[in-house]
Formats: C-alpha cells, sequence, structure tokens
C-alpha cells in the first residue's frame, strides 16, 4: 500500500489547518454561508437533508485495517455509530456537527486519509477494480498508475475550476469490475508486443444524459500516460461548456464534436504537453510501484477448503473468488443483508472488518463501487474462521451478484437532491426475494436503484435499474432493463409508465418470471434480455 | 400555510421558525404567512440559521405539517432508521410523514 511521502502529508496537514480556520471563521460569523459553501464543499462537506455529511477519500477504494479502524472511531465519536459506503468507492458520514469537522479531519490525517476532492469540479477520488493485485485475470496491478494519477490530480492547479466534476477510473483487466467506460476517462491497461500500455477511454458517465465511453487511443505507452491524461483534460478545460450545469461533464463535448474530432485536438495538444516534461522521471514511478508490491504469499499454502459447513459451503461459493496466488482467496463481505441499508456499516462491523483484514489478508481491505467490502489476501486455510466471524456479525450474507446485492444511492431518507427514496425500495426487493435458493436460480442479476436522474446508484448500469422520481409531490419508480457496468457495457431502458414503492416490486417479480420462462441454459437475465429484446418483458410487466 | 425552514449552523439539523426563535420540532413551526422572505432575510443576516426557505404546509390535528415529501422527511428523519428520527421511541411518530 502506497504510504504518504513528506509531501503528501504536508499537502493533507495544510489542508486541515486552513480549513479550520475557515471552520472558525463560519462559525464566529465573519463570513457567510455563500462564502463558506465552495470552501466546506472542497473539503467534502455537503449540508444534506438532516445534517452536515462528510465524504471521505478511499484511493482506488484501498485502505489497510488502521485506516479502517480510522473510519469506525469517527463513526462512533462524531457521528451516529455508522458509515455509508458508497459508489464511488469512499465513505459517507450523515450525521457531521461543523464543529467537529476540523477535528475529524485531524484524526483521518493521521492515518494519511482526507476529505479533499470528493466534491466540487474538479478530479475526483479516482477509482478502481477493488480486486486490483490479487486478481487472477489482471495483467498487473493497475493501483500504481491509479496512485500516479492520484498525486498528478491532487491540488492541480490547471484543473481544480473544471466546468463540472471529473472522474476517473483506472483497471487492468478485461472482466471490467469498476464501471470503467462510465467514467469520464476510463483507462484500460493492456499489453500489445509484449507492452503493457494505457487504452484511454473518454466522456462515459451516468446521470441525466448517460453515455458510454468511446474509444480515444487504444495504447498510450505507460511512461506517457500522464501527459496524455492532461492533453484530455486541457481539451476539456478548455472547449467544455460552462454555461450550462447539464451540458457541461466531458460526455457532452465528445458527443457535440465527435469522437473525431475530439482526439484530433487531444493529439495536437498532446504533442506540446509532451515537450512541458510532465511525466514522471521513471524512478518516481518505481517508487510509488514499489509500495504495492505483491504481499508474501505461500503459493504451496493448502488449496482445499473443508466444505463440511453447508452455510459456510454456499457463502464460499457465491462470495468467494479465486485469488492469482495457489492456495488463497479473495472475499468479498457482503453489506447488503436481508433488511439491511445497502452499503452501511456498524462502527462495531467495520472494526471487525478492520480486524480480520489485519490477521488474515495482509493488512489490506478494498471498497467496491458495488458498496461491499473485500479483503483481498486470504488463506483458503483461514475461509472458515473468516466465515464465523462475519456470520456472528451479520456480514455474511451471500449473495454476491445476486438480486440482493442491490446498489442503492441514499436517496430521499438522506439526500438533498433526491426525487424520491432508493432504501427502502431496495429492503422490499431483497425481502420479496429473500430465498437465497430463488436467488441462485436467477443467476447474476445486477438491481440498481437511484432516487434521482443524477444516478448516484447506477440505475443505467443495471441490469434491472430502478430510478425514483418525483410525479406531482408522490414516489414513483420508472424500470429500466439491459444496462451493464461491465465489459459488456450498456445502457439499460426504461419499460414504460412508472410504478408506485409496491408496485415497483410487483413489477420486478413479473420480469424474473418472464426471464426464468424465457432463458436458455447458461443465459444470465441480460443476456436473454439482450437476445429476446424488450416486448417480451413489456408484456409480462404491462400485459 | 407557510412554513419557514433551514439548517442549524453548527449541528446542520433540520430548524423551523417558531414566530420567535428555532426549534428542531415541526409541532413548534408557526404559519409565516406572507411575512417568510422578510423573516428568512433577518434570520439569514443574523447568522442564526443556515440555508433557510419557505416551504408550503398545512395544519392538522397534530400540528402543522410540510406539505412535500422531502421536508415531512426532513421533519422527522431517515423513514428507513426510526432509532434516528427525532421520536426513536415512538414506533407510529413516523405515520404521517409517507
Amino acid at each position: 500500500m502506497y504510504k504518504y511521502d513528506e509531501y503528501d502529508h504536508a499537502m493533507v496537514e495544510a489542508r486541515v489547518a486552513e480549513f479550520s480556520d475557515q471552520v472558525r471563521r463560519r462559525l464566529a460569523g465573519e463570513i457567510t454561508e455563500d462564502q463558506f459553501k465552495p470552501l466546506r464543499l472542497m473539503n467534502g462537506l455537503y449540508l444534506q437533508l438532516h445534517a452536515y455529511m462528510l465524504r471521505v477519500a478511499v484511493p482506488y477504494g484501498t485502505l489497510d485495517s488502521r485506516q479502517m479502524h480510522m473510519l469506525a472511531h469517527i463513526a462512533r465519536k462524531y457521528d451516529r455509530d455508522y458509515g455509508h459506503f458508497t459508489t464511488r468507492q469512499n465513505i459517507q458520514y450523515n450525521w457531521i456537527k461543523l464543529e467537529d469537522a476540523p477535528a475529524i479531519l485531524e484524526d483521518l490525517a493521521s492515518v494519511e486519509m482526507h476529505a479533499i476532492q470528493t466534491s466540487g469540479n474538479c478530479i475526483r477520488n479516482i477509482s478502481s477494480d477493488q480486486w486490483a493485485g490479487a486478481a487472477a485475470d489482471e495483467i498487473t496491478d493497475p493501483r500504481p498508475w491509479a496512485e500516479l494519477l492520484r498525486q498528478w490530480s491532487s491540488f492541480h492547479p490547471e484543473f481544480s475550476y473544471l466546468p463540472r466534476k471529473f472522474k476517473i477510473a483506472v483497471i487492468a483487466a478485461e472482466e471490467d469490475r469498476a464501471a470503467m467506460r462510465l467514467h469520464d476517462i476510463g483507462i484500460q491497461i493492456v499489453e500489445k508486443d509484449g507492452q503493457h500500455g494505457a487504452a484511454f477511454y473518454v466522456g462515459g458517465g451516468m446521470g441525466r444524459t448517460p453515455m458510454i465511453a468511446p474509444l480515444i487511443k487504444d495504447f498510450v505507452p505507460l511512461d506517457d500516460m500522464l501527459s496524455y491524461a492532461e492533453a484530455c483534460l486541457r481539451v476539456y478545460n478548455r472547449y467544455g461548456r460552462r454555461d450550462n450545469i447539464y451540458k457541461a461533464r466531458i460526455k457532452i463535448l465528445i458527443h457535440e464534436l465527435g469522437a473525431d474530432e475530439y482526439r484530433r485536438q487531444v493529439e495536437e495538444e498532446w504533442a506540446h504537453v509532451k515537450s512541458l516534461g510532465i511525466d514522471p522521471p521513471k524512478a518516481e514511478f518505481d517508487r510509488i510501484a514499489k509500495q504495492f508490491t505483491p504481499p508474501a504469499l505461500d503459493a504451496s499454502a493448502p488449496d482445499d477448503i473443508d466444505r463440511s459447513d453447508p452455510d459456510f459451503a454456499v457463502w464460499v461459493d457465491q462470495n468467494v473468488a479465486a485469488h492469482k496466488v495457489p492456495g488463497h482467496a479473495i472475499v468479498n463481505i457482503s453489506l447488503k443483508p436481508v433488511g439491511g441499508i445497502p452499503g452501511d456499516a456498524s462502527s462495531a462491523q467495520i472494526d471487525l472488518m478492520a480486524d480480520l483484514a489485519e490477521k488474515h489478508s495482509h493488512d489490506e481491505l478494498r471498497v467496491t463501487h458495488a458498496q461491499n467490502i473485500v479483503l483481498p489476501h486470504v488463506r483458503k486455510a483461514d475461509l472458515y474462521a473468516i466465515w464465523q466471524a462475519l456470520d456472528t456479525a451479520g456480514l455474511a450474507t451471500p449473495n454476491l451478484d445476486l438480486i440482493s446485492d442491490i446498489i442503492a444511492c441514499p436517496g430521499l431518507d438522506y439526500c438533498s437532491l433526491a426525487n424520491a427514496r432508493s432504501i427502502p425500495v431496495a429492503q422490499k426487493i431483497a425481502a420479496r426475494f429473500s430465498d437465497l435458493g430463488r436467488q441462485k436460480e436467477l443467476g447474476e442479476l445486477k438491481l440498481k436503484i437511484s432516487g434521482c436522474i443524477n444516478a448516484c446508484g447506477h440505475h443505467h448500469a443495471g441490469h434491472i435499474g430502478i430510478l425514483g422520481v418525483d410525479r406531482k409531490g408522490t414516489e414513483n419508480y420508472q424500470l429500466l432493463l439491459g444496462g451493464s457496468g461491465a465489459e459488456d457495457v450498456s445502457l439499460g431502458t426504461i419499460t414504460g409508465p412508472g410504478f408506485d414503492e409496491d408496485g415497483i416490486v410487483d413489477a420486478i417479480e413479473r420480469v424474473t418470471d418472464k426471464y426464468l420462462a424465457t432463458r436458455t441454459d447458461g443465459e444470465r437475465f441480460v443476456d436473454t434480455f439482450r437476445r429476446v429484446g424488450m416486448a417480451p418483458f413489456k408484456e409480462a410487466i404491462y400485459g | 400555510m407557510k412554513l419557514l425552514t433551514g439548517n442549524d449552523l453548527k449541528t446542520g439539523f433540520v430548524t423551523w421558525w417558531t414566530g420567535a426563535d428555532w426549534s428542531l420540532h415541526i409541532e413548534d413551526a408557526a404559519d409565516v404567512g406572507e411575512h417568510g422572505e422578510a423573516i428568512l432575510a433577518a434570520e439569514e443576516g443574523a447568522r442564526r440559521v443556515n440555508a433557510p426557505y419557505i416551504i408550503a404546509g398545512e395544519q392538522t390535528p397534530d400540528g402543522p405539517r410540510p406539505a412535500h415529501i422531502k421536508d415531512r422527511i426532513r421533519a422527522l428523519g431517515p423513514t428507513v432508521r426510526p432509532d434516528l428520527t427525532l421520536k426513536p421511541a415512538d414506533p407510529n411518530a413516523g405515520d404521517w410523514v409517507i
């Protein structure tokens, strides 16, 4: 894991001191809310429905047990004993007091964390594959490149006031576990002629105008990755619209310019940028990469798993994934118990996961964009002990990628932008499909719920998506089918008129019944939908 | 009726204008009639409230209630965490919210 150097420490500590003074001035009445708002947002502090909300960055979703314990401490001391893990691989606290914000940021800085650039029109937290460094299918660990991008984008003077927020994802496997092509820039590290390079997909995103990022350049030598990214941002910063917030994202610029013209302008800019020498010297990259050296795992560790406990075996089959090193596995901890709130974890649960990481996963954890937690480096021989501990804490729900593993934004229960509640809908769906046998019969089925058009719940990318809207002052839910945020990326299509809260649950059951009656062997829900199209599902839903 | 609401500066908690001060409880809210803008300007100017705005409300036997679901949820707390609302001990406290 990356450890801060003196510059990182100095930057974060200076920001804490600066923001502490800004909070003091605000509380003393020396500055107005209009003056203070952009300052607090630069430090991840929002004013939400019930209180201030603090969004803490978890760079590329990676953290160690010390940091995870600190997240639990903050939940316990300053919030209401829980935190909410988000689709940006971050954590949010919903009940923060303004007067506590400086102390929280000091606590975070003490474990090399912060809330910088988790809001505002800047380059946000870099996201990545939650299985990075462990996945059997990756060609390299993408996180050193994500870390390089983090350093480059932190306080980047040219990109601190972009036309709109900007999100970057980096992956290094064919299987896309980070919704890479639904980012402003999606980088896939690829191999060509024995060399690794970066494929740049630019102009994707969700929100009110969802778009899949087109391939802008298929291979940028990794030594040039930063200068190419800089060129991509420069063209956007120069020509992205600032007159209309709804047309300000880079996806709109590329849509209007066309991918070819955008590519031409980036190439022209890149030719200039490369001459500025912003790509780091190899020694600097090597310094970063060294900190992501894989943990020393014993490849001769036992590869067998004692599956004599049937409940444990069910969990292993659903929530444990292949590790690149024999005798080891990736543990996916579901934060989606039936009746729970997707992504929420109590301070005690956060502490427990930190303890398990320290004891069994080389001190590492990951936050996933699906609002779950990963222990990336676990000996298979330790799986049973881990499962027992998780089970005791209500963290052993064996539903990874099943219909109850629902992504849901905070919705109208917490968010001032939302038009409808997301969480109760997720809870009702999970309850309706609570029978695990039924869920497994349905197989991989990614259900994603957003409480407004901003799409924090990734509804466009759900095999089944739900969008909450306000219809004359009451909550109404539109149903979308056929989306995917994975390597088979696609955008969901609205089925037709929306439903009330109970109606949407019934509609989903009609959709899944139709799928079971229509599928061929081995077809996932989304495969069947793509084969037969919307019409039979529409008929099943509306008659 | 018209209600004036905002957030407490220090805590961010939802507050309601009572006619003389600010309260966490919607039951204490006063009808500001046509005076909302003037009160809002004065209170914001005095920095006694954060991000205030005027909403439509209705008088009920149990007291004033916001007309829109968003402000009804603001008035009590998240519907999915009754333990975190203003009335955690009352299982029926949120019956009017949705």
